[in-house]
């Protein structure tokens, strides 16, 4: 047994990959993103993580390839260091230390020993392009303090600078300004938008630029919509430029091919629009890309184009604007309605995706397995749109069904509700609409519950309302000569005095069912639906509602709105014991009797885990996250862990993960989880010539484990069977053609004999 | 990336009965020919061969009508009383029957005379067939015999005297010719074989018999009596199957259908139902005016002649097919086009390009799909698609609010159009499951054209009768709360238990409507 190492929050991937430009390796079969303090690597044909580089201590803000080593990858971060990497074999090769928070990194084939990155040096938001130079040293970690300043007052963002013509001149925007600092002449003209003085409301603010890799061009993107290309800007006088106009918004990011022959922009429509010598007549495009685009790069070979999604994804589209591959992380976008829930089949995290879309995440593997399409219908990208949100989720019967509840509200009085249910196929090993309620309630749904009781036979699953009624929905035959069918039905509909309904919970055998009505909790029996008792503390609204599990199933636990704790004994109908805690989560652990409570005090939040059936916890982490928590949930572990420790028992078969409400995912853990988040990328290595697909995977398992089989006979039986392949016989029937081929009686006893174990070899082993 | 996803079009349950393969099909026939016979009809049956006339026999007179006549195009009427069971022989050429006085009567269609009486029978006969090998006729009576008789020489030449009670219906196999079944009020069916003088099987029905029927293999067998239908497998010696208790009368009458996959029966409380023969669950059922005592399908299933105790025969013809396809179809590519290529092995160095297969988009979804939301709006809005499918508009309508566009939408147009649109409000606008969308779709118009109001006197006119219709509808309301409320008493004064699962239902959406000011 180890030393027992403290517990402590890490947060577990999930994060961003659209912050910056991702980076396509020289021969497109990879491609960089950054995420969190790492970059990662991703190969472009199967979508899989090959590397993960991990060095930095703090967000990566920038990648970019080394312009005299192609197979070098320089990254920059807020931890003040460039590091070189090598990508391939996912090694650190150089760390340089500059000293200054770094907000991008741009590298340039003509400056061979220096690169250039901004920094803010006195007010927060002033910031400065310079460029650094990389002293040349053997050691690991170099200094590099040496910075010479080019442009003064730009935009943070990387998008608002580019560098031209093989590194003429760097073109810099912000507000409604140009600036163009051409190197040879180390002169800077700025140009201003004439308009944007003259009229107040005009948008016309850029938002991004991009240079033309041969000519003198510079197209920049603005907030109206508009694409200017300018020309003639080496002259203060006589620059000129043209307008394209196809986006309704914002332009979000723009990119010209390798050759320049075409530009490529993109923004809230979520198209990407492929303008061809640049002519507003000539354009290209590729629609429905699910959200916003906010990045676009493009392959050096300029086979490829990739952009990167405001829902955390990047997608890797072909040069004839066809979608290849997404890469999908954890989905960021919308607020989180549904909660943190596990899927009992796929063991993955399910949440809101998005918009309309539940997503389906892999814990183990930082990775979305897929999307559910819960809405079904054509999302439309618009400011101030009120869109169909997914507001309940919940998973019952292990996982063969799925209950979820969306709803628009355009005014007070028009709500639009629907509830629909689906059914686990197993066929096609996926989620199939199997009924869809219109108007379930006449108000908003404020829970949804699955009886996941083994006894009971037929799936019921209870949803609440503020309308002050619960409904029981019972899955019916609804088979008749020509199909066989099922479907969900009303089966009783529940009221107390009119109060809200606002939570509800089955107990673990699923004979009790408790509803919260505001501050009351009533308590049914699932067999007939009658009302056994009620409990009330008058402390304020019921938050959350749950059941003990196992030992502890006979304790009721509510937490209230005016931050109270209760614990009832639903024996006696007695309050057990109460407790002053004012608690965001709490969260039953399905595997054991241990409830975790988050609770939310002015300087942060802390976590309890308590049993219901003694009042003192049994451990207490202060301040695990500055910010509100709003969702938990336990995850069972594949492996148990073995604390020993008391405290840290309810962490060994289970994991708890919380989601805070700027949406990071964080869990308690001994070590960096990401540290366990490489499974796949050792064996990738290993053969790196090879194409990897999924199929390779299984098979090559299979072959290592058939192996196996092979050795361990060999030694127990001690009978060396010949190796098919070596055999000429058989290699001569096998790779004949068969037209060529004499009979196969002939070839037969010459076959048969082939397999037969000849003596000598017997007496040799 | 993914594809456009179509408009979500609402389904709405339909209220009544569910439309079926079966109800299509038994709906599809055309209005009944009624025909008076004399007395009540007790038996009909098509003749085998074509052109499958129809043997009636009612009171004292079998009439042999053509199947789209009218009147009769032969009649027997040389009966000194009744006239039972007249049944056509497999090849159509002889019709026999049998009589209240105990006779059978064998009649050539062409003839008018019999050309065999065989006598023997003590009482009426109820029930007479040939059997399979054409030569031989089959009788039961209410003298509580069953004879068999040969038609060359007009002998008897068996008789079974098993039951105990009137023989009233009986039925010969299709395949042997020396088995027959028969039913009697002593609540038995019994299957007797010409070669062993003797029942084989016999079965409890438990009620008198009315019907027996064969099935065509032989195998199994149907018999009516009291208000059961019972199916009894023969070959396992006479296993109960299933029994079908469907009707509130007694069931008089069993026909198969010609496929044989639907079992019809007729029953004196009006009805005539249709069973499935794989499940034996009704799938369809008819009334009439009458007690029903006889029925008879045609040939595939053509003609369905119904015979009651009020002596109307009711004569139902299939609908003609041949009207759908009566304009030349295009003609479509060869079988070959589409097989091209598809089975080319894919070789080493060869790229398999898969061509995404192109989705059926409906008209008004392409036009949403290229953002033309006008004109999507135009093309629900015809006059085909309000009529037969107003889900479809409103549909259409609350994804145009959904996308933020129906006002838009619906702003610049003309008196026409928009007296289209207030149509289709005036027709809806009252049904509640399309209320929520219309009433917002007539508020944006109000909002539109209230500025140029009085300026067409059509469109005034329209604006006047939705108002009428609002107000209409709030005053039903009103009344509906009112009643709900007296409702709300009376169950108050019931037991606890039962007022909690009370389900309300207060949809006051209306009364928040704007008032149409014109």
């Amino acid at each position: 047994m180890v030393e027992e190492e403290s517990v402590r929050v890490v947060r577990c991937g999930g994060s961003e990959l659209n912050f910056r430009r991702a980076v396509f390796s020289a021969d497109s079969k990879y491609i960089f993103c950054v995420s969190g303090d790492f970059v990662k690597v991703h190969s472009t044909a199967t979508e899989e993580c090959v590397h993960i580089l991990q060095g930095h201590r703090n967000l990566v803000t920038g990648i970019q390839l080394n312009p005299n080593n192609h197979l070098q990858l320089y990254s920059c971060s807020f931890d003040g260091t460039i590091k070189l990497w090598d990508y391939i074999d996912g090694i650190l090769i150089k760390t340089f230390i500059v000293g200054h928070k770094l907000h991008a990194i741009f590298t340039l084939a003509c400056a061979e020993d220096s690169v250039f990155v901004i920094i803010n040096k006195e007010k927060p938001d002033v910031f400065q392009l310079v460029s650094v130079k990389l002293p040349k040293s053997s050691s690991q970690e170099i200094e590099a303090k040496e910075l010479s300043f080019v442009l003064d007052y730009i935009n943070q963002s990387p998008k608002c600078i580019a560098f031209g013509n093989e590194g003429e001149y760097v073109a810099a925007v912000r507000d409604f300004y140009l600036s163009v600092y051409f190197f040879k002449k180390k002169t800077t003209s700025r140009f201003t938008l004439s308009s944007s003085k003259n009229k107040k409301h005009a948008k016309n603010n850029f938002t991004c630029v991009a240079c033309h890799p041969k000519e003198d061009c510079i197209a920049t993107g603005h907030k109206d919509g508009k694409i200017r290309l300018w020309r003639n800007f080496d002259d203060d006088k006589k620059y000129t430029y043209t307008c394209l106009h196809w986006h309704h918004d914002m332009v979000m990011d723009l990119a010209f091919s390798v050759t320049g022959t075409s530009l490529l922009s993109g923004g809230r429509e979520s198209v990407l629009v492929e303008w061809r010598d640049a002519t507003e007549k000539n354009k290209e495009f590729l629609p429905r890309l699910g959200a916003t685009i906010e990045h676009i790069s493009v392959s050096p070979a300029g086979d490829l184009f990739c952009t990167s999604h405001s829902d955390n994804k990047i997608i890797i589209i072909h040069r004839n604007l066809e979608a290849s591959a997404v890469i999908q992380g954890l989905v960021k976008d919308s607020s989180i309605s549904t909660g943190l829930m596990i899927d009992p089949r796929t063991k993955a995290l399910v949440l809101n995706g998005k918009p309309g879309h539940l997503q389906f995440y892999s814990l183990q593997h930082d990775k979305q397995l897929y999307n559910l399409d819960i809405i079904q219908q054509e999302y439309i990208n618009d400011y101030g749109l009120i869109q169909i949100e997914l507001t309940k989720a919940a998973f019952g019967c292990y996982g063969n069904w799925l209950a979820t509840v969306e709803k628009r509200q355009e005014k007070e009085t028009e709500l639009d509700l629907q509830m629909k249910l689906w059914m686990y196929n197993k066929k096609t090993q996926g989620f199939v609409l199997n009924t869809k309620i219109n108007m379930p309630h006449e108000d908003h749904i404020t829970a949804v519950c699955f009886c996941n009781a083994e006894k009971f036979e037929n799936p019921t699953l209870v949803t609440a309302s503020k309308d002050g009624h619960f409904k029981v929905w019972i899955l019916t035959d609804d088979s008749d000569i020509y199909k066989k069918a099922v479907g969900w039905t009303c089966d009783f509909v529940g009221s107390y005095h009119k109060y809200q309904a606002t939570n509800c919970c089955f107990s673990e055998d699923g004979s009790l069912l408790a509803v919260s009505f505001e501050e009351i909790v009533t308590i049914w029996d699932s067999e007939t639906w009658e009302l056994k008792c009620t409990f009330c503390q008058r402390a304020g609204n019921i938050r959350h509602l749950c059941f003990g599990r196992l030992t502890c199933s006979k304790y009721l636990l509510g937490a209230t709105e005016n931050g109270i704790l209760c614990c009832w004994n639903l024996l006696s109908c007695a309050l057990e014991w109460s407790a002053k805690l004012n608690i965001r989560v709490m969260e039953p652990d399905p595997h054991s009797e241990n409830i975790a409570a988050i609770s939310q005090s002015s300087v942060g939040s802390d976590l309890f885990v308590f049993k219901p059936s003694e009042p003192r916890p049994l451990y207490i982490q202060k301040n695990i996250s500055r910010e509100e928590v709003q969702w938990g949930v336990f995850v069972l572990r594949d492996v148990p862990e073995s604390f020993t420790s008391e405290a840290y028992q309810w962490l060994n078969r289970s994991q708890f993960y919380f989601l805070t409400k700027s949406q990071s995912l964080l869990t308690f853990s001994t070590k960096s989880p990401e540290e366990k988040l490489t499974p796949t990328s050792k064996q990738l290595l290993a053969e790196e010539s090879l194409p990897t697909t999924p199929f390779y995977f299984i098979l090559g398992k299979h072959r290592e484990q058939q192996d196996e089989k092979i050795n361990e006979a060999l030694e127990s039986e001690r009978v060396q069977l010949p190796l098919t392949e070596n055999i000429p016989a058989i290699s001569e029937l096998l790779h004949t053609p068969a037209h060529v081929l004499p009979s196969a009686s002939f070839l037969c006893s010459k076959f048969v004999n082939s397999l037969l174990l000849s003596k000598e070899t017997k007496r040799n082993s | 990336m993914a594809g456009y996803k179509p408009a979500a079009i609402q389904t709405y349950p339909v209220l009544g009965e569910k439309i079926t393969q079966d109800t299509l099909y038994w709906n599809n026939y055309k209005t009944p020919v009624q025909i008076k016979e004399f007395g009540a009809v007790s038996k009909v049956d098509f003749s085998p061969q074509p052109p499958y006339n129809y043997a009636v026999t009612a009171s004292s007179r079998i009439h042999i009508y053509g199947r789209y006549s009218q009147e009769p195009i032969k009649t027997f009427s040389r009966f000194k009383d009744t006239a039972y069971c007249a049944t056509f022989r497999q090849d159509g050429r002889l019709l026999v029957a049998g009589s209240e006085d105990g006779g059978v009567q064998l009649f050539d269609i062409s003839g008018r005379a019999p050309l065999r009486q065989f006598e023997g029978h003590t009482k009426a006969v109820h029930t007479v067939d040939f059997t399979a090998d054409k030569y031989h006729v089959v009788s039961g009576a209410d003298d509580y015999t069953v004879k068999l008789w040969d038609i060359p020489n007009s002998k008897e030449i068996l008789t079974f005297k098993e039951h105990s009670d009137y023989v009233r219906c009986g039925c010969a196999s299709k395949l042997n010719p020396d088995l027959f079944v028969t039913g009697s009020y002593d609540h038995t069916v019994k299957m007797f074989d010409t070669r062993t003088n003797k029942s084989v099987i016999s079965v409890e029905h438990g009620q008198p018999v009315e019907s027996v029927l064969l099935f065509p293999s032989g195998g199994l067998l149907a018999s009516a009596g009291g208000r059961y239908v019972k199916i009894w497998d023969m070959l396992k010696g006479g296993q109960l199957l299933v029994s079908l208790k469907n009707h509130h009368k007694t069931v008089t009458c069993l026909y198969l259908s010609s496929s044989g996959q639907r079992l019809l029966s007729g029953s004196l409380d009006r009805k005539v139902k249709v069973y499935s023969t794989t499940s034996y669950k009704v799938v369809h059922s008819f009334d009439y005016a009458a007690s029903i005592l006889s029925l008879a399908l045609a040939h595939e299933d053509e003609t369905i002649v119904v015979g009651m105790t009020n002596g109307i025969l009711s004569v139902k013809h299939r609908k003609s097919e041949a009207k759908k396809d009566s304009l030349p179809r295009r003609r479509r590519p060869a079988y070959r086009t589409f097989i091209k290529g598809k089975n080319y092995m894919k070789q080493r160095d060869d790229i398999l390009i898969n061509r995404p297969s192109k989705k059926h988009l409906e008209l008004y979804d392409r036009d949403l799909k290229n953002f033309r939301i006008s004109k999507a709006l135009d093309r629900v809005l015809e006059p085909s698609c309000t009529v037969k499918t107003p889900e479809i508009t409103v549909s259409i309508i609350k994804e145009l609010n959904r996308r933020g566009v129906l006002a838009n939408a619906l702003a610049g147009r003309d008196e026409k159009e928009i007296s289209r649109v207030l149509n289709f409000l005036i027709r809806n606008l009252s049904q509640p499951r399309f209320a929520p969308v219309l009433i917002n779709a007539a508020e944006i118009i109000i909002d539109i054209y209230l500025p140029v109001i009085g300026q067409s006197p059509v469109v005034d006119k329209k604006f006047l009768l939705l108002q009428g219709l609002v107000e209409k509808e709030i005053d039903y309301q009103r009344e509906l709360l009112e009643t709900l409320g007296m409702m709300d008493m009376l169950f108050a004064t019931m037991t606890r238990k039962e007022s909690t699962s009370v389900l309300q239902h207060t949809s006051d959406g209306f009364l928040e409507n704007k008032k149409v000011e014109s």
